[in-house]
């Protein structure tokens, strides 16, 4: 039984390798057909006899086409020029909103509210839309509080907004944190508004 | 009889150091004082049982002493105008302490600075009668810039010479030679040498950067020593004073830079993400800080060169603020381990960690007294921010300060005698300074920017 599986199996080989030979001729004489016909269907360029007249009408035919061609193609790149204004003007609106739009905190916490998640989703589809883009993710606090605490709270702010845009699908090496604790206030003033504007977490473009 | 035989001893010994001390002193060629002490008759070595003052009582009253003014010894042109500036820095260092109130001099009845400086020219009744119970006499004798002051402290009642030194230096010195001498004082009454001889660092702002700074111990004659044009916090002495770390965004990301004072040499940590609230181990080349690269904020302990040794806290949340008992072997720090920021205690030997904060939802900024006793710290109770002590058992909460500002930053003299904070109750953030035991608050001194996070080095040029 041995012998004949083995047997079998060479003479599975030999069929193979004729149909592989085959094929490869087979092959081989298609291509040199395909040259011939190449060869063949060469272009003939053919030499027009014209008189001048016949000349000057077609110019100036051709002259009217190219004007009109000219005509549309101008209306067209206006066209696209205006929309791309609007695009542009949009895009740029969108990148400041990215920008001005801080995630905000409540004292002594770096949970996110459902604001601030409202916030970061839209962030993300910002995020999506300019996949070129890298960020960094500052967190920032209010002055009451103390220094030291303070930067290290700021550190969380900033990480559970990174942590939120990873979940929603944005690539961590896209962002990177960094924290100012007290440090950067976006408000000077010492009441309960500008604590509130504050406790931050900012988006920066790298 | 064995207990003035070991008095004695001690009295060699701490000569001895004295003496060591300012041998070194020369060697290094820090400075230029050169420090002659001679003993003024033998009164110091009658040691009868010394009963100190207990600085940290609450109602502490201050020892009355009399400054008659400062005798001209050779006629010297500039005697007079010098006598009246050290004794000027006399008082207003034995002011500083809180614990000594200099007697007005118009209720002295003797004219020393005429008379003659002696125990032999003074009539103690004199000083008794005006409640005196110390008498600080003070010759100066001065010959092209050398100059010589000869301090003697008198006890009126026992008619005693307690303390006599003389100091040599330089006109420069003169603020040195006379805080050696208050340390004398100090040491007379307390049993330590006070704050006199050490630094305070602080932070000030530089126009919209934050820069580090260094003064003498009571806010005299400050200069700059960053100039990174960045943010620049927390400054830490080394138990020596030849070490500051402090946190700077100087390279973009916070760091701790490890900056010796006396060469242009330094180390950096700066692992990934934070690298915050340096607080060097009691007499040891390392330090404590709150690192994030392990994307926690975790307490780990580094070598002087920024090698970390090994990570001391381990919980989810903010740990941060090390400060050390002054055996270096526990360590309060601030965790939010609990759900609001308080203080804990970690033995470090053992690991174990006790909470040592109850009362309110916000305490950090722990500072651990270098008696070893008790910690002053940072809380935040119905809208105002306030200094607290605790003892390291959890009782005796005391509230330090109130209703002035915001007051942030505590740290102890080195005698544990004094704090000193940064308030706001003066409008900008300047640095304050206190009793232990809450008396006494007053601003430091008045500079351009606002100034935060004072901290004394331990400075022991007395012993």
């Amino acid at each position: 039984m041995n012998y004949k599986m083995i047997k079998g199996g060479r003479m599975k080989k030999q069929v193979l390798m004729n149909l592989v030979l085959a094929l490869m001729i087979s092959g081989l004489v298609f291509t040199v057909s395909c040259a011939k016909k190449q060869v063949v269907s060469e272009p003939v360029v053919a030499i027009e006899d014209t008189t001048d007249a016949d000349a000057a009408a077609r110019a100036a035919a051709l002259e009217k086409q190219r004007a009109m061609e000219e005509e549309m193609l101008r209306q067209k790149a206006l066209k696209e020029a205006s929309l791309s204004e609007a695009a542009r003007a949009q895009k740029a609106a969108a990148l400041e909103r990215f920008v001005d739009q801080n995630v905000q905190f409540d004292f002594d916490s770096s949970e996110l509210t459902p604001m601030a998640r409202a916030i970061l989703k839209e962030k993300a589809l910002w995020l999506g839309e300019n996949s070129g883009v890298r960020i960094i993710i500052e967190g920032h606090c209010d002055e009451r509080g103390t220094l030291e605490y303070n930067l290290a709270l700021g550190e969380r702010r900033a990480a559970a907004a990174q942590k939120y845009l990873i979940d929603l699908g944005i690539f961590q090496s896209r962002m990177s944190t960094i924290s100012y604790g007290e440090e950067r206030p976006l408000d000077p003033a010492h009441n309960a508004a500008a604590w509130a504007k504050n406790r931050r977490a900012q988006f920066v473009i790298k | 009889m064995i207990s003035v035989l070991d008095s004695l001893l001690q009295v060699c010994n701490r000569n001895l150091m004295v003496k060591e001390r300012q041998m070194k002193g020369r060697a290094l060629l820090i400075f230029f004082l050169v420090l002659g002490v001679v003993l003024l008759g033998r009164a110091h070595t009658v040691l009868a049982q010394h009963v100190y003052l207990n600085i940290n009582e609450p109602f502490l009253r201050k020892v009355p002493v009399a400054v008659p003014g400062f005798k001209s010894l050779t006629q010297g042109v500039n005697e007079d105008r010098l006598g009246k500036e050290a004794r000027n820095i006399l008082v207003n260092a034995l002011d500083f302490t809180g614990y000594i109130a200099v007697l007005d001099p118009m209720s002295y009845i003797e004219n020393l600075a005429k008379k003659g400086i002696t125990r032999a020219e003074i009539n103690f009744k004199n000083w008794t009668v005006i409640g005196s119970e110390l008498l600080v006499t003070c010759g100066v004798e001065e010959s092209n810039g050398d100059i010589q002051l000869k301090f003697r402290l008198f006890d009126p009642f026992t008619e005693r010479l307690v303390k006599g030194k003389v100091y040599t230096g330089k006109i420069d010195d003169l603020r040195r030679m006379v805080h050696r001498f208050c340390g004398e004082i100090s040491f007379h009454l307390t049993g330590k040498w006070g704050v006199f001889s050490s630094s305070l660092a602080f932070v000030s702002t530089v126009g919209k950067d934050k820069e580090i700074f260094i003064s003498e111990f009571d806010g005299y004659n400050p200069r700059q020593v960053t100039r990174h044009n960045s943010i620049s916090l927390s400054p830490a002495w080394s138990s020596d004073g030849k070490w500051l770390a402090y946190t700077s965004y100087a390279g973009g990301n916070p760091d701790i830079y490890i900056k010796n004072l006396y060469q242009i040499r330094g180390n950096l940590i700066n692992f990934k993400g934070l690298n915050i609230s340096p607080a060097w181990v009691p007499d040891s080349f390392s330090l404590a800080a709150t690192l994030s690269f392990e994307n926690d904020q975790e307490i780990y302990l580094l070598t002087g060169k920024g090698k970390i040794i090994k990570r001391l806290t381990d919980s989810w949340g903010i740990d941060v603020s090390p400060s050390f008992s002054p055996d270096g072997k526990k360590m309060a720090f601030v965790s939010k381990r609990a759900g609001t920021p308080q203080i804990y205690i970690q033995d470090l030997d053992r690991g174990t960690v006790a909470r040592l904060t109850f009362t309110g939802g916000y305490n950090t900024s722990p500072a651990w007294s270098p008696e070893g006793d008790k910690v002053v710290y940072v809380g935040i109770a119905n809208g105002e921010i306030n200094i607290y002590m605790i003892g390291i058992d959890g009782t005796g909460l005391v509230q330090l300060t109130s209703k002035a500002g915001d007051n942030e930053d505590p740290s102890w003299s080195p005698d544990a005698s004094l704090i000193t904070f940064s308030s706001t109750r003066e409008g900008g953030a300047g640095i304050f300074v206190m009793t232990a035991t809450g008396g006494d608050q007053r601003r430091l001194f008045s500079m351009k920017g606002a100034q935060t996070s004072p901290v004394w080095s331990t400075g022991n040029e007395n012993n």
